[in-house]
């Protein structure tokens, strides 16, 4: 909300602070300010001239040199303007002087233009006339000012004055963030009466008084409201005899600092109003209403209706319409309709203040798609008793203005008055909370300042209805301490009961990841959580695959952002992706992510959360690099058995003879291989690029942080290498698992150090070589017990159809 | 026999100085004092002298002896260290060859910050916790006071999966959840990855990181809640750092503020960073309001509480100086590799 500070001293006539003063405490006090613009920026030396002579210029066609009188001296100003005359009286900028921007309204210079004396093609000129964009303002502000040309000030305006006092421009726009519980905020007389209570000055609202014109208003409508449920007030007013006039300066300026453009004289009465009373109006020309009479109902479904800016609009049963007699005339609380709007023949007219159901609004008017400053203030929920004082008001500008002549009385349909909200006063339980010790006495003058009234014998406090924030102890502790100042209560640390600080176990697994993936090369990357369904084809995923079956989102921002993920490759190869193209070398990234597995598909349950740790590379290294990684985290996190790793994990992303199952103790606990060269592509991923993905929750059942200390060896090693050649479709996953079960507890190490296929092996084989070393904890082993366990593996190989090599 | 002694000490002691090598010296001493060296000839012809001279003689050989042995250790000592000297002159390396470095990797700048924040409150008590991203309605807004007309519930900023499942958009859920397991007190804070339907720029993303903070207990007020967070302020950004608390609204808390702190580049007298207010705002926070607690099965006669909230990527990007928040999610190496 925006709002010149004049207007809120209108109401706190005694304030006097700097700007900036007025913005801290404001802000302290809760009414966020969030910035503010001085109008008379760079507006220095401009006074009131009066044109006393024009003569043409002797080398320049498309220019004049004017005497111009400024009270106390003439000066002659050279200009090109073309709108001048003899006699005009125009704002003057002096040698010196400085204005805000150019005469065209583009984008105003920080400092502004400094003007200084000068010559013209030859002609001396002492200053410069000043359109209204050259004052830093425009036609919206100031309608009358021409389109192209000097500001024109009325015949009345004394020569010499002050020419930015003159148009109003001593001032200051206040842009305030008002926060959704204070409804009351959204109004200058809510702002003044804080800013009253903030600066600790008296507030004087507006005195409002109708004097009406003898008639009855019940003699020219009728009001009915066949829904109060969404209407629980309809106040209504006539004015006749019309007068359509440009509304006068000081309200042109008010509502222009506020953002709104002036029209006339009756359209500015209905905007004044809603800015300083937080409460929208309508007016209806009477003369179109059939009946003369309102009602108030739900439109039917499919209705269609033609608003007042020339709009068809879809209708249902969930909107509520003004209606007359015959016909829909309005949507309620959002805009009027084409067939009763105000023209400038307009005759007698019928003014609305009424208070519809919030959330019903907010709702109507996202479904019609029309949001107005109505409906923007209609939506927050209004005080029912300020509707009366509003339309009373606008009717008071009526007569004061001269705009017309108002019928006596107001019809009022309404619904029984919620009564006053009545909270005990707890002075002690406010300090409490707040952990204060501010006295009773204290507290009631600050519920004074703020219109709560204190009733001594029942110990009660009356909450004004504007106020209907306020609804419990809280809420007054907050008042209290508001005013009191956040910035004076004290800082303590809470005392009570001492608690452990930790991570949960699983925050502590992930620690775990994050550190080994750091130490092995790879830096943490971050992937959204939501992607398009299209990845599953990039990832060659299979029509029928359960990973398809995903928690969707109802209203994304777009196709691409539309899915939970169920894996979390998308992510990795896109990063992996979006390097490689910008030419980094050796790329490693890792990831620690949910995946998002719906339970049952439409999603009626939580999904199943699963943390994912994801790696991948491109660069430097292959699939035993990312196996090595794997099995460094598992040796940190205590997973000490040897895990195996099965090929046939059939993943349709991964290269078919590069990819293997991490299986942990039969269970298995996530994947790695070479992506799929397909899937490369698809990324636009012109290289090999490696990836693993553990499932962390599969993994916790298998972690521990317990470290027991194992004698360190003081008997003697014995080692032996074997060299075979081994059938090609022998995994060396198998020749190990088979020497370890022969080999029992006295095997110490088994070191692969030689795999070869080529020249000297004959096909279908591979030459493959083991280091072994045995040794006991408790003995030194002997050439027999070397013997016996070499036996039993050489049988176990033989068995195997491997032969040991010559 | 004497002479010839003095004779044979000369000799040896003079090819010591002249030695060029350990080998050198190791020809001296077996050629002097060897089996077969000349000192080793005198004693074998101590039989042709007198018997009582023998003693006199054999002291001589001995001292004799004991000489050129500490001169061949001295000279060897010397010559050793001239070895030693030559040797490490040899070895001079240029030290400002580039490194060899291990690439580790590095930490995304989001989970530096919360890793800051969260040995703040660990150390002051609190425990780390998570909630579910994908939360019931209830959760993420009725049980946090925010019933189903209210205008922060509009679907403009929440992504729904259907009326009742959504992407939580604040963390703030984890908090109900904390409080409904019944136990108090409670300090918890609980990070995690929240959701809001906003288009991808430099300063907004769909997806975002807070960290919650809750604090249930007897006795707890709003004092306790400035002085926790003046201190988590002083922690992150530096002893100096002032803090300033706003009144705000927030549907959950009551009262409830916003925090500021000092700005950090220029310590408050105001620069382009914290646009010349010399005060960066952080975070949102309050005391629990009694109907959310209530709800959560606590009494609020008995029990009071105080929580806050966090933008994690807020933080990362004031404290990084970073740009843009696009960044944060585009994974370039040469971006994470500066953190």
């Amino acid at each position: 909300m925006n709002t010149a500070l004049s207007w809120i001293k209108a109401y706190v006539p005694e304030l006097s602070c700097t700007d900036q003063e007025y913005c801290d405490a404001m802000t302290l006090s809760g009414t966020k300010v969030e910035g503010y613009e001085r109008l008379d920026k760079n507006l220095e030396k401009i006074v009131v001239g009066q044109i006393d002579k024009i003569e043409k210029h002797p080398d320049a066609d498309k220019l004049i040199v004017c005497q111009v009188n400024i009270g106390t001296e003439s000066v002659q100003i050279v200009t090109g303007a073309p709108n001048v005359k003899e006699g005009d009286k125009v704002p003057v900028v002096l040698d010196g002087g400085k204005v805000a921007g150019g005469h065209d309204g583009g984008p105003m210079p920080e400092d502004g233009i400094v003007i200084k004396a000068g010559k013209l093609r030859g002609v001396p000129s002492n200053g410069m006339m000043c359109s209204i964009e050259e004052l830093g303002s425009s036609r919206d502000m100031y309608p009358e000012a021409p389109e192209y040309g000097i500001y024109i000030f009325p015949e009345d305006t004394k020569v010499g004055a002050d020419a930015i006092e003159v148009l109003g421009l001593r001032d200051t726009v206040f842009e305030y963030e008002i926060t959704s519980n204070r409804v009351d905020c959204y109004s200058v007389v809510g702002v003044a009466r804080e800013a009253a209570a903030t600066f600790g000055k008296e507030f004087k609202a507006p005195d409002v008084t109708v004097k009406g014109n003898g008639e009855d208003v019940n003699d020219y409508i009728k009001v009915r409201v066949d829904d109060p449920d969404l209407c629980t007030r309809y106040c209504a007013r006539v004015i006749k005899n019309i007068k359509i006039a440009p509304s006068p300066k000081w309200m042109q300026r008010r509502l222009a600092a506020s953002g709104i453009r002036p029209i006339n004289n009756l359209v500015d009465i209905t905007n004044y109003v809603m800015e300083e009373y937080g409460q929208p109006m309508h007016a209806f020309d009477l003369d179109t209403v059939a009946g003369r009479q309102i009602i108030v109902r739900r439109a039917k479904d499919g209705d269609e209706f033609q608003t007042l800016d020339g709009q068809m609009r879809k209708m249902d049963s969930d909107v509520l319409m003004i209606c007359d007699a015959e016909k829909e005339i309005g949507i309620a609380g959002i805009m009027g309709g084409e067939n009763s709007k105000i023209t400038d023949d307009v005759k007698t007219v019928l003014f609305e203040a009424a208070v519809f159901n919030g959330p019903n609004i907010r709702k109507s008017a996202k479904r019609i798609g029309l949001r107005t400053d109505a409906s923007g203030k209609f939506e927050k929920g209004l005080d029912e008793r300020n509707a009366e004082t509003a339309i009373n008001r606008a009717c008071q500008l009526i007569e004061e203005l001269g705009c017309g002549e108002v019928v006596g009385g107001m019809v009022d349909v309404k619904e029984p008055l919620k009564p006053l909200v009545e909270l005990p006063f707890e002075p002690e339980k406010y300090n409490a909370l707040l952990g204060t010790g501010i006295p009773a006495e204290d507290m009631l003058r600050i519920f004074e300042k703020i219109e709560l009234e204190y009733h001594k014998d029942t110990n009660t406090i009356t909450i004004p209805s504007f106020r209907q924030d306020l609804l419990g102890r809280a809420d007054l502790a907050e008042e209290v301490a508001r005013f009191y100042g956040y910035d004076k209560i004290p800082t303590t640390l809470p005392s009570g009961e001492a608690t452990t600080g930790k991570l949960s176990y699983k925050l502590r697994i992930e620690q775990k990841a994050r550190d080994i993936a750091e130490y092995c090369g790879f830096s943490q990357g971050m992937c959204y959580s939501f992607e398009s369904p299209k990845v599953f084809d990039k990832l060659l995923i299979p029509a029928d695959d359960v990973l398809r079956k995903t928690v969707t989102i109802s209203n994304p921002l777009g196709e691409d952002f539309s899915v939970m993920r169920t894996i979390s490759l998308n992510g990795m190869l896109t990063s992996l992706a979006t390097n490689y193209n910008r030419r980094n070398k050796d790329v490693k990234l890792y990831e620690l992510g949910n995946i998002y597995l719906p339970k049952s598909v439409p999603v009626t349950e939580l999904p199943d959360e699963r943390m994912q740790f994801t790696l991948g590379f491109y660069g430097e290294g292959d699939f035993f690099t990312m196996k090595g990684v794997i099995e460094e985290f598992f040796d940190c996190i205590g997973m000490r058995k040897a895990p195996e790793y099965d090929p046939d994990s059939k993943k349709s992303f991964l290269h078919p003879g590069r990819q293997a199952n991490i299986v942990y103790e039969g269970t298995v606990v996530g994947y790695l291989g070479e992506v799929h060269p397909e899937v490369c592509d698809n990324y636009d991923l012109g290289t090999r690029a490696y990836v693993a993905v553990l499932d962390m929750p599969s993994i916790e059942g298998f972690t521990t942080f317990d470290r027991k200390y194992v004698g360190i060896a003081r008997f003697p090693a014995v080692k032996r290498d074997i060299s075979m050649v081994v059938p090609k479709e022998i995994l060396v996953g198998q020749i190990e698992a088979m020497i370890r079960q022969r080999s029992g507890k006295i095997l110490e190490s088994l070191e692969l150090f030689d795999v070869y296929e080529g020249d000297q092996i004959k096909d279908g084989f591979k030459s493959v070589a083991y280091s072994v070393t045995f040794r006991a904890g408790d003995r030194t082993l002997e050439e027999n017990d070397i013997t016996a366990v070499m036996k039993k593996i050489l049988n176990g190989l033989s068995g195997m159809g491997i032969e040991l090599r010559q | 026999m004497k002479e010839k002694l003095e004779q044979i000490k000369a000799e040896a002691l003079g090819k010591i100085s002249a030695a060029a090598s350990l080998d050198d010296l190791n020809e001296v001493r077996i050629t002097q004092l060897g089996k077969k060296g000349a000192l080793t000839g005198i004693l074998k012809s101590m039989k042709d002298v007198a018997p009582e001279e023998r003693p006199k003689i054999g002291q001589l050989v001995n001292e004799a002896r004991a000489d050129i042995e500490a001169a061949l250790e001295k000279a060897k000592t010397e010559m050793e260290r001239k070895v030693r000297e030559a040797k490490l002159k040899k070895e001079v390396i240029d030290v400002t060859l580039p490194a060899k470095k291990n690439n580790v990797g590095h930490r995304h700048p989001n989970t530096i910050a919360l890793e800051e924040v969260e040995r703040i409150f660990v150390g002051m008590g609190y425990e780390v916790v998570e909630g579910p991203e994908v939360e019931r309605d209830y959760y993420n807004f009725e049980a946090l006071n925010i019933p189903a007309d209210h205008p922060a519930k509009d679907e403009q900023d929440t992504f729904y999966v259907n009326g009742d499942i959504l992407l939580r958009t604040q963390t703030s859920s984890t908090q109900v959840h904390e409080m409904e397991k019944g136990k108090l007190p409670i300090r918890m804070i609980a990070p995690g990855r929240v959701f809001r339907s906003d288009e991808v720029d430099a300063t907004h993303s769909p997806s975002f990181h807070q960290i919650e903070g809750l604090v249930i207990d007897k006795n707890i007020t709003f004092a306790d809640l400035k002085g926790t967070l003046a201190e988590f302020a002083k922690e992150l950004f530096g002893e100096k750092t002032k803090v300033k608390f706003r009144p705000h609204h927030f549907p959950f808390t009551e009262p409830s503020a916003e925090v500021d702190v000092t700005c950090f580049k220029c310590g408050g007298s105001g620069c382009r960073f914290c646009k010349g207010s010399g005060w960066i705002e952080i975070l949102g926070c309050g005391m629990v309001h009694p109907h959310v607690l209530e709800m959560s099965g606590i009494d609020p006669e008995e029990y009071t509480g105080f929580a806050f909230g966090v933008g994690l990527e807020r933080i990362a990007l004031l404290k990084y100086e970073i740009d843009d928040m696009r960044l944060l999610y585009e994974n370039d190496i040469r971006f994470l590799k500066q953190f």
